[in-house]
Protein backbone atom coordinates (compact mmCIF):
# COMPACT_ATOMS: atom_id res chain seq x y z
CA UNK A 1 0.00 0.00 0.00
CA UNK A 2 1.65 3.10 -0.96
CA UNK A 3 2.47 5.89 1.76
CA UNK A 4 1.36 9.45 1.97
CA UNK A 5 4.98 11.50 1.52
CA UNK A 6 5.13 15.36 2.44
CA UNK A 7 8.79 16.28 1.34
CA UNK A 8 9.33 19.68 3.10
CA UNK A 9 12.48 21.09 1.94
CA UNK A 10 14.12 23.74 4.38
CA UNK A 11 17.23 26.64 4.68
CA UNK A 12 18.58 23.73 7.05
CA UNK A 13 17.64 19.89 5.55
CA UNK A 14 15.11 18.09 3.99
CA UNK A 15 11.89 16.19 6.45
CA UNK A 16 9.94 13.62 5.30
CA UNK A 17 6.59 13.57 6.85
CA UNK A 18 4.70 10.36 6.81
CA UNK A 19 1.24 8.85 7.05
CA UNK A 20 -1.26 6.39 5.81
CA UNK A 21 -4.02 6.91 3.27
CA UNK A 22 -5.84 8.09 6.12
CA UNK A 23 -3.92 10.67 7.21
CA UNK A 24 -4.40 10.46 10.80
CA UNK A 25 -1.35 9.22 12.47
CA UNK A 26 2.37 10.93 11.13
CA UNK A 27 5.36 10.24 11.67
CA UNK A 28 8.78 12.84 10.46
CA UNK A 29 11.85 11.41 9.47
CA UNK A 30 14.90 13.50 8.76
CA UNK A 31 16.73 15.68 8.84
CA UNK A 32 18.26 14.53 5.64
CA UNK A 33 21.31 16.65 4.27
CA UNK A 34 21.33 18.58 7.50
CA UNK A 35 22.53 21.75 7.51
CA UNK A 36 22.47 22.17 3.75
CA UNK A 37 19.69 24.34 1.98
CA UNK A 38 16.86 22.19 0.26
CA UNK A 39 15.47 24.73 -2.19
CA UNK A 40 12.99 22.09 -3.51
CA UNK A 41 12.92 18.17 -3.55
CA UNK A 42 10.02 16.53 -5.60
CA UNK A 43 9.06 12.86 -6.26
CA UNK A 44 8.87 11.22 -9.56
CA UNK A 45 4.86 10.20 -10.07
CA UNK A 46 5.93 8.25 -12.90
CA UNK A 47 7.61 5.25 -10.19
CA UNK A 48 6.73 6.45 -6.81
CA UNK A 49 10.34 5.73 -5.53
CA UNK A 50 12.60 8.39 -6.74
CA UNK A 51 12.86 11.58 -5.00
CA UNK A 52 15.27 14.67 -5.85
CA UNK A 53 16.78 16.93 -3.52
CA UNK A 54 18.23 20.66 -4.54
CA UNK A 55 21.01 21.00 -2.09
CA UNK A 56 23.52 23.54 -1.34
CA UNK A 57 25.35 24.10 1.34
CA UNK A 58 26.30 27.94 2.56
CA UNK A 59 30.06 27.47 1.14
CA UNK A 60 29.96 24.79 -1.22
CA UNK A 61 28.62 24.10 -4.75
CA UNK A 62 25.38 23.35 -5.87
CA UNK A 63 24.21 19.89 -6.49
CA UNK A 64 21.47 17.53 -6.75
CA UNK A 65 20.72 14.36 -4.39
CA UNK A 66 18.65 11.28 -5.59
CA UNK A 67 17.06 8.83 -4.47
CA UNK A 68 15.72 5.44 -5.58
CA UNK A 69 13.98 3.96 -3.04
CA UNK A 70 11.76 6.89 -1.31
CA UNK A 71 14.29 8.77 0.48
CA UNK A 72 15.61 5.40 2.87
CA UNK A 73 19.35 6.09 0.77
CA UNK A 74 20.37 9.27 -1.39
CA UNK A 75 23.50 9.75 -4.33
CA UNK A 76 24.32 12.86 -5.82
CA UNK A 77 24.21 13.27 -9.12
CA UNK A 78 27.65 12.16 -11.39
CA UNK A 79 26.69 15.50 -13.00
CA UNK A 80 24.61 18.35 -11.38
CA UNK A 81 23.82 21.46 -13.65
CA UNK A 82 26.16 23.58 -14.87
CA UNK A 83 26.56 26.20 -17.68
CA UNK A 84 29.20 24.90 -20.41
CA UNK A 85 32.51 26.79 -19.41
CA UNK A 86 33.45 29.72 -21.23
CA UNK A 87 35.94 29.71 -24.12
CA UNK A 88 39.10 31.38 -22.84
CA UNK A 89 39.60 34.72 -22.20
CA UNK A 90 35.38 35.20 -21.75
CA UNK A 91 33.58 35.31 -18.50
CA UNK A 92 30.74 32.68 -18.12
CA UNK A 93 28.27 32.51 -15.34
CA UNK A 94 28.30 29.56 -12.59
CA UNK A 95 25.20 28.45 -11.10
CA UNK A 96 24.97 29.77 -7.54
CA UNK A 97 21.62 27.18 -6.77
CA UNK A 98 19.42 24.72 -8.01
CA UNK A 99 15.90 26.29 -7.34
CA UNK A 100 12.95 24.10 -8.86
CA UNK A 101 12.79 20.73 -9.82
CA UNK A 102 10.13 19.11 -12.63
CA UNK A 103 9.52 15.87 -13.64
CA UNK A 104 8.95 15.18 -16.90
CA UNK A 105 6.14 13.74 -18.73
CA UNK A 106 4.75 10.48 -18.51
CA UNK A 107 6.23 9.58 -22.04
CA UNK A 108 9.27 10.41 -21.21
CA UNK A 109 10.61 8.16 -17.92
CA UNK A 110 13.76 9.08 -16.36
CA UNK A 111 13.71 12.48 -17.67
CA UNK A 112 13.42 15.52 -14.95
CA UNK A 113 14.31 19.45 -15.63
CA UNK A 114 15.52 21.86 -13.39
CA UNK A 115 15.74 25.40 -13.05
CA UNK A 116 18.43 27.36 -11.37
CA UNK A 117 19.93 31.01 -10.05
CA UNK A 118 21.76 32.73 -12.49
CA UNK A 119 18.41 31.93 -14.63
CA UNK A 120 19.29 28.43 -16.51
CA UNK A 121 17.43 25.39 -17.93
CA UNK A 122 19.12 21.75 -17.56
CA UNK A 123 17.66 18.27 -18.33
CA UNK A 124 18.40 15.21 -17.44
CA UNK A 125 17.44 12.04 -19.03
CA UNK A 126 18.69 9.25 -16.63
CA UNK A 127 16.63 10.63 -13.58
CA UNK A 128 18.76 13.27 -12.51
CA UNK A 129 21.86 11.47 -11.98
CA UNK A 130 23.50 13.42 -14.98
CA UNK A 131 22.46 17.11 -16.09
CA UNK A 132 22.74 18.96 -19.14
CA UNK A 133 21.75 22.56 -20.46
CA UNK A 134 19.01 22.88 -22.48
CA UNK A 135 21.15 25.42 -25.43
CA UNK A 136 17.71 26.80 -26.64
CA UNK A 137 17.49 28.73 -23.88
CA UNK A 138 20.90 28.57 -22.63
CA UNK A 139 22.49 29.37 -24.89
CA UNK A 140 20.43 33.02 -25.46
CA UNK A 141 21.10 33.93 -22.09
CA UNK A 142 24.19 36.65 -22.57
CA UNK A 143 21.82 38.15 -25.26
CA UNK A 144 18.24 38.27 -24.16
CA UNK A 145 16.81 40.97 -23.01
CA UNK A 146 14.43 38.99 -20.23
CA UNK A 147 17.58 37.39 -18.26
CA UNK A 148 17.89 39.26 -14.96
CA UNK A 149 20.93 40.84 -14.37
CA UNK A 150 22.31 42.72 -11.83
CA UNK A 151 19.52 45.55 -10.19
CA UNK A 152 16.85 43.35 -11.56
CA UNK A 153 17.35 40.25 -9.57
CA UNK A 154 16.04 39.80 -6.32
CA UNK A 155 17.93 39.54 -3.56
CA UNK A 156 18.22 35.37 -3.69
CA UNK A 157 19.29 36.34 -7.06
CA UNK A 158 17.40 35.70 -10.20
CA UNK A 159 15.31 32.47 -10.64
CA UNK A 160 14.33 30.14 -13.41
CA UNK A 161 11.13 28.28 -11.93
CA UNK A 162 7.94 26.83 -12.22
CA UNK A 163 8.90 24.39 -15.09
CA UNK A 164 5.90 23.10 -16.21
CA UNK A 165 4.95 20.89 -19.11
CA UNK A 166 1.40 20.26 -21.49
CA UNK A 167 0.09 16.73 -20.47
CA UNK A 168 -1.40 16.86 -24.05
CA UNK A 169 2.54 17.91 -25.61
CA UNK A 170 5.83 16.90 -24.20
CA UNK A 171 7.15 19.24 -26.60
CA UNK A 172 5.62 21.91 -25.20
CA UNK A 173 7.80 23.64 -22.22
CA UNK A 174 6.54 26.96 -19.91
CA UNK A 175 8.72 28.38 -17.30
CA UNK A 176 8.52 31.48 -15.34
CA UNK A 177 11.44 33.96 -14.69
CA UNK A 178 11.55 35.94 -11.65
CA UNK A 179 12.23 38.91 -13.04
CA UNK A 180 11.75 38.36 -17.02
CA UNK A 181 7.88 36.56 -17.23
CA UNK A 182 6.33 33.85 -18.60
CA UNK A 183 7.97 32.11 -22.13
CA UNK A 184 6.66 28.48 -23.64
CA UNK A 185 8.45 26.19 -25.79
CA UNK A 186 6.49 24.43 -28.32
CA UNK A 187 9.64 22.29 -29.53
CA UNK A 188 10.88 21.24 -26.86
CA UNK A 189 12.96 24.04 -25.47
CA UNK A 190 15.11 25.09 -28.85
CA UNK A 191 13.26 27.68 -28.77
CA UNK A 192 10.71 30.20 -26.55
CA UNK A 193 8.59 32.93 -26.43
CA UNK A 194 7.49 35.44 -23.87
CA UNK A 195 3.59 34.64 -22.66
CA UNK A 196 3.16 37.68 -20.52
CA UNK A 197 0.38 39.90 -22.15
CA UNK A 198 -2.41 41.38 -20.03
CA UNK A 199 -0.06 40.27 -17.25
CA UNK A 200 0.42 43.35 -15.02
CA UNK A 201 4.03 44.91 -14.16
CA UNK A 202 2.89 47.64 -12.48
CA UNK A 203 6.84 48.01 -11.75
CA UNK A 204 7.57 48.74 -15.56
CA UNK A 205 6.53 51.95 -17.48
CA UNK A 206 4.98 50.32 -20.59
CA UNK A 207 1.65 48.36 -19.20
CA UNK A 208 1.80 46.48 -22.30
CA UNK A 209 5.83 45.25 -21.46
CA UNK A 210 6.59 41.70 -23.77
CA UNK A 211 8.84 40.68 -20.84
CA UNK A 212 10.16 42.02 -17.59
CA UNK A 213 7.36 40.43 -15.39
CA UNK A 214 7.36 38.96 -12.19
CA UNK A 215 5.82 35.53 -11.69
CA UNK A 216 5.53 34.14 -8.38
CA UNK A 217 4.40 30.76 -9.48
CA UNK A 218 3.10 29.38 -12.51
CA UNK A 219 0.77 25.72 -12.38
CA UNK A 220 -0.89 24.01 -15.49
CA UNK A 221 -3.07 21.60 -14.95
CA UNK A 222 -2.18 17.87 -15.16
CA UNK A 223 -5.04 17.38 -17.17
CA UNK A 224 -6.56 19.88 -18.95
CA UNK A 225 -3.89 21.76 -19.71
CA UNK A 226 -5.54 24.78 -18.15
CA UNK A 227 -2.44 27.53 -16.92
CA UNK A 228 -2.92 29.90 -13.74
CA UNK A 229 -0.34 31.90 -12.22
CA UNK A 230 0.28 34.05 -9.01
CA UNK A 231 2.15 36.95 -10.30
CA UNK A 232 3.81 40.28 -8.28
CA UNK A 233 0.96 41.87 -9.05
CA UNK A 234 -1.82 39.27 -8.94
CA UNK A 235 -3.49 36.60 -9.87
CA UNK A 236 -4.11 34.94 -13.45
CA UNK A 237 -5.65 32.73 -15.53
CA UNK A 238 -4.26 32.22 -19.03
CA UNK A 239 -6.66 32.55 -22.03
CA UNK A 240 -5.25 30.10 -24.35
CA UNK A 241 -7.19 31.07 -27.01
CA UNK A 242 -6.88 34.79 -27.34
CA UNK A 243 -2.93 34.21 -25.62
CA UNK A 244 -3.66 36.65 -22.89
CA UNK A 245 -3.99 36.39 -18.87
CA UNK A 246 -7.15 37.42 -17.37
CA UNK A 247 -7.05 38.70 -13.92
CA UNK A 248 -9.07 36.50 -12.32
CA UNK A 249 -7.45 38.10 -8.67
CA UNK A 250 -9.65 40.90 -9.46
CA UNK A 251 -12.73 38.76 -7.32
CA UNK A 252 -10.90 38.73 -4.18
CA UNK A 253 -11.73 40.93 -1.28
CA UNK A 254 -10.21 44.17 -1.98
CA UNK A 255 -8.37 44.93 1.63
CA UNK A 256 -7.27 41.06 1.26
CA UNK A 257 -5.95 41.78 -2.24
CA UNK A 258 -4.30 39.16 -4.86
CA UNK A 259 -0.92 39.64 -3.89
CA UNK A 260 0.89 36.19 -3.11
CA UNK A 261 3.74 33.38 -3.92
CA UNK A 262 1.99 29.74 -4.06
CA UNK A 263 -1.12 28.67 -6.38
CA UNK A 264 -2.33 25.19 -6.05
CA UNK A 265 -4.24 23.28 -8.29
CA UNK A 266 -6.73 19.98 -7.69
CA UNK A 267 -5.37 17.78 -9.76
CA UNK A 268 -8.80 16.44 -10.65
CA UNK A 269 -10.50 19.61 -11.45
CA UNK A 270 -9.07 22.28 -13.72
CA UNK A 271 -10.96 24.81 -12.25
CA UNK A 272 -10.78 24.14 -8.64
CA UNK A 273 -7.17 26.15 -7.18
CA UNK A 274 -5.80 27.67 -3.88
CA UNK A 275 -3.42 30.60 -3.34
CA UNK A 276 -1.90 32.42 0.10
CA UNK A 277 -2.76 36.05 0.28
CA UNK A 278 0.20 37.83 1.43
CA UNK A 279 0.76 41.79 2.18
CA UNK A 280 1.77 43.50 -1.13
CA UNK A 281 0.85 47.21 0.24
CA UNK A 282 4.24 49.90 1.09
CA UNK A 283 7.52 48.04 1.55
CA UNK A 284 6.04 44.65 0.75
CA UNK A 285 6.22 42.92 3.95
CA UNK A 286 4.83 39.50 2.18
CA UNK A 287 3.31 38.60 5.41
CA UNK A 288 -0.22 37.37 5.81
CA UNK A 289 -2.62 40.55 5.39
CA UNK A 290 -3.58 42.18 9.33
CA UNK A 291 -1.18 38.91 10.70
CA UNK A 292 -4.33 37.31 10.00
CA UNK A 293 -3.52 34.11 8.03
CA UNK A 294 -5.95 32.51 5.52
CA UNK A 295 -6.22 29.81 2.75
CA UNK A 296 -8.37 31.72 -0.55
CA UNK A 297 -10.23 28.96 -2.59
CA UNK A 298 -11.98 29.38 -5.78
CA UNK A 299 -14.58 26.48 -7.35
CA UNK A 300 -14.92 28.40 -10.54
CA UNK A 301 -11.24 28.85 -11.95
CA UNK A 302 -10.99 32.44 -9.98
CA UNK A 303 -14.35 34.19 -10.19
CA UNK A 304 -14.78 34.00 -7.02
CA UNK A 305 -12.90 33.06 -3.79
CA UNK A 306 -13.79 31.83 -0.30
CA UNK A 307 -11.70 32.62 2.53
CA UNK A 308 -10.16 29.05 3.83
CA UNK A 309 -8.79 29.73 7.92
CA UNK A 310 -10.16 27.53 10.49
CA UNK A 311 -7.64 26.40 12.42
CA UNK A 312 -5.00 28.66 11.73
CA UNK A 313 -3.72 31.55 13.65
CA UNK A 314 -6.54 33.84 14.11
CA UNK A 315 -4.04 36.86 14.66
CA UNK A 316 -0.56 38.01 15.32
CA UNK A 317 1.43 35.79 12.56
CA UNK A 318 3.48 37.11 10.69
CA UNK A 319 5.12 33.80 9.01
CA UNK A 320 6.07 34.09 4.95
CA UNK A 321 4.90 30.95 2.11
CA UNK A 322 6.91 30.88 -0.52
CA UNK A 323 6.14 29.88 -3.67
CA UNK A 324 7.37 26.03 -3.81
CA UNK A 325 6.09 25.83 0.00
CA UNK A 326 2.30 24.63 -0.65
CA UNK A 327 1.31 21.69 -2.16
CA UNK A 328 -1.98 19.06 -2.59
CA UNK A 329 -2.02 15.30 -2.35
CA UNK A 330 -3.41 13.68 -5.03
CA UNK A 331 -6.43 12.02 -2.72
CA UNK A 332 -10.07 12.16 -2.04
CA UNK A 333 -10.57 14.41 -0.15
CA UNK A 334 -7.62 16.21 -1.43
CA UNK A 335 -5.04 17.31 1.22
CA UNK A 336 -3.55 20.61 1.12
CA UNK A 337 -0.09 21.20 2.61
CA UNK A 338 1.74 24.56 3.24
CA UNK A 339 4.91 25.11 5.02
CA UNK A 340 5.83 28.36 6.85
CA UNK A 341 9.34 30.29 6.85
CA UNK A 342 8.98 29.99 10.56
CA UNK A 343 9.26 26.01 10.37
CA UNK A 344 5.44 25.15 10.52
CA UNK A 345 3.96 22.86 8.43
CA UNK A 346 -0.06 22.84 8.16
CA UNK A 347 -2.55 20.80 7.07
CA UNK A 348 -6.22 20.47 5.13
CA UNK A 349 -7.50 16.93 4.69
CA UNK A 350 -10.55 18.24 3.54
CA UNK A 351 -9.51 20.50 0.82
CA UNK A 352 -8.61 23.48 2.69
CA UNK A 353 -11.84 24.23 4.77
CA UNK A 354 -9.83 23.10 7.85
CA UNK A 355 -6.34 23.11 8.92
CA UNK A 356 -4.53 21.48 11.15
CA UNK A 357 -0.44 22.06 12.19
CA UNK A 358 2.11 19.25 11.27
CA UNK A 359 4.67 20.24 12.84
CA UNK A 360 6.79 23.40 14.64
CA UNK A 361 10.42 24.19 15.42
CA UNK A 362 11.75 22.74 11.56
CA UNK A 363 14.17 25.35 10.04
CA UNK A 364 12.71 28.06 7.66
CA UNK A 365 10.52 26.19 4.84
CA UNK A 366 11.54 26.28 1.77
CA UNK A 367 9.36 23.95 -0.50
CA UNK A 368 6.54 21.66 0.58
CA UNK A 369 5.34 18.71 -2.14
CA UNK A 370 3.39 15.86 -1.23
CA UNK A 371 3.05 12.08 -2.54
CA UNK A 372 2.44 8.42 -2.79
CA UNK A 373 5.29 6.50 -2.17
CA UNK A 374 6.01 3.19 -3.09
CA UNK B 1 50.69 14.74 -1.57
CA UNK B 2 48.86 15.65 1.62
CA UNK B 3 45.93 17.61 1.61
CA UNK B 4 43.87 18.48 4.56
CA UNK B 5 39.72 18.89 3.90
CA UNK B 6 37.26 20.75 6.07
CA UNK B 7 34.13 18.98 7.34
CA UNK B 8 31.90 20.50 5.02
CA UNK B 9 33.47 18.07 2.59
CA UNK B 10 33.93 15.24 4.94
CA UNK B 11 31.08 13.17 3.49
CA UNK B 12 32.96 12.51 0.08
CA UNK B 13 35.94 11.28 1.95
CA UNK B 14 34.15 8.55 4.55
CA UNK B 15 34.98 11.29 7.16
CA UNK B 16 38.91 11.50 6.16
CA UNK B 17 39.97 14.87 6.75
CA UNK B 18 43.30 14.14 5.57
CA UNK B 19 43.61 12.24 2.30
CA UNK B 20 46.55 11.88 -0.40
CA UNK B 21 45.83 13.52 -3.91
CA UNK B 22 48.69 13.77 -7.05
CA UNK B 23 49.17 16.48 -9.20
CA UNK B 24 51.31 18.80 -11.00
CA UNK B 25 49.05 21.78 -10.76
CA UNK B 26 45.71 22.38 -8.03
CA UNK B 27 43.73 21.88 -11.20
CA UNK B 28 45.70 18.39 -11.67
CA UNK B 29 45.36 17.90 -7.95
CA UNK B 30 41.55 18.31 -7.32
CA UNK B 31 40.92 16.51 -10.64
CA UNK B 32 43.06 13.86 -8.86
CA UNK B 33 40.58 14.12 -5.76
CA UNK B 34 37.68 14.14 -7.88
CA UNK B 35 38.72 10.47 -9.14
CA UNK B 36 39.20 8.99 -5.78
CA UNK B 37 36.11 11.21 -4.15
CA UNK B 38 33.24 11.91 -7.03
CA UNK B 39 31.52 14.85 -6.53
CA UNK B 40 33.83 16.77 -4.38
CA UNK B 41 35.73 19.12 -6.93
CA UNK B 42 32.47 20.73 -8.07
CA UNK B 43 31.90 21.69 -4.98
CA UNK B 44 35.03 23.45 -4.36
CA UNK B 45 35.42 24.95 -8.03
CA UNK B 46 32.64 26.50 -10.22
CA UNK B 47 32.21 25.04 -14.02
CA UNK B 48 34.08 28.28 -15.15
CA UNK B 49 37.31 27.12 -12.96
CA UNK B 50 37.19 29.46 -10.10
CA UNK B 51 37.66 28.37 -6.58
CA UNK B 52 33.79 28.89 -4.68
CA UNK B 53 33.45 32.00 -2.61
CA UNK B 54 33.51 30.40 0.43
CA UNK B 55 36.30 28.06 -0.25
CA UNK B 56 40.47 28.86 0.38
CA UNK B 57 42.98 26.92 -1.01
CA UNK B 58 46.52 26.56 0.70
CA UNK B 59 49.51 25.72 -0.32
CA UNK B 60 52.32 25.32 2.57
CA UNK B 61 50.28 27.92 4.15
CA UNK B 62 50.06 30.14 1.09
CA UNK B 63 46.72 31.27 -0.21
CA UNK B 64 46.50 30.49 -3.85
CA UNK B 65 43.72 32.68 -6.53
CA UNK B 66 44.00 30.15 -8.95
CA UNK B 67 43.95 26.20 -9.98
CA UNK B 68 46.40 27.02 -12.17
CA UNK B 69 48.69 27.57 -9.20
CA UNK B 70 51.34 24.83 -9.77
CA UNK B 71 52.53 22.16 -7.17
CA UNK B 72 55.82 20.53 -6.41
CA UNK B 73 56.90 16.71 -4.85
CA UNK B 74 56.31 17.56 -0.79
CA UNK B 75 53.70 19.97 -1.30
CA UNK B 76 50.92 20.33 1.21
CA UNK B 77 47.52 21.61 0.01
CA UNK B 78 44.83 23.14 3.05
CA UNK B 79 42.02 23.70 2.05
CA UNK B 80 38.84 25.45 4.06
CA UNK B 81 35.96 26.52 4.33
CA UNK B 82 34.64 29.81 5.45
CA UNK B 83 31.62 29.37 7.36
CA UNK B 84 29.23 32.26 6.31
CA UNK B 85 25.50 33.25 7.29
CA UNK B 86 23.44 31.44 10.74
Amino acid sequence: MPRLAVLVGTRKGLFVLSADRARRKWRMDGPHFLGEGVNHAVADPRDGRTLLAAVKAGHLGPTVFRSADSGATWSEAARPPQFDKARAGAAGDAVDHVFWLTPGHARHPGRWYAGTSPQGLFVSNDGGATWEGVAGFNDQRATAPWIARGQDAPPDGATLHSINLDPADPRHLYVGLSTGGVFESHDAGASWKPLNRGCAADFLPDPEAEYGHDPHCLRVHPRSGDVYQQNHCGIYRLDRAMRRWERIGNAMPPEVGDIGFPLVLHPRDPARLWVFPMDGTTVWPRTPVGGRPAVYGSRDAGRSWKRMDRGLPPSQAWFTVKRQAMGADSLDPLGLYFGTTNGEVWASFDEGANWHCLCLHLPQVHSVEAALLA
Amino acid sequence: MRVILPSPLASYTANRREVEALGGTVDELLADLDRRYPGIRFRMVDEQGAIRAHIKIFVNRGQVASIASPLAPGDEVLVVAALSGG
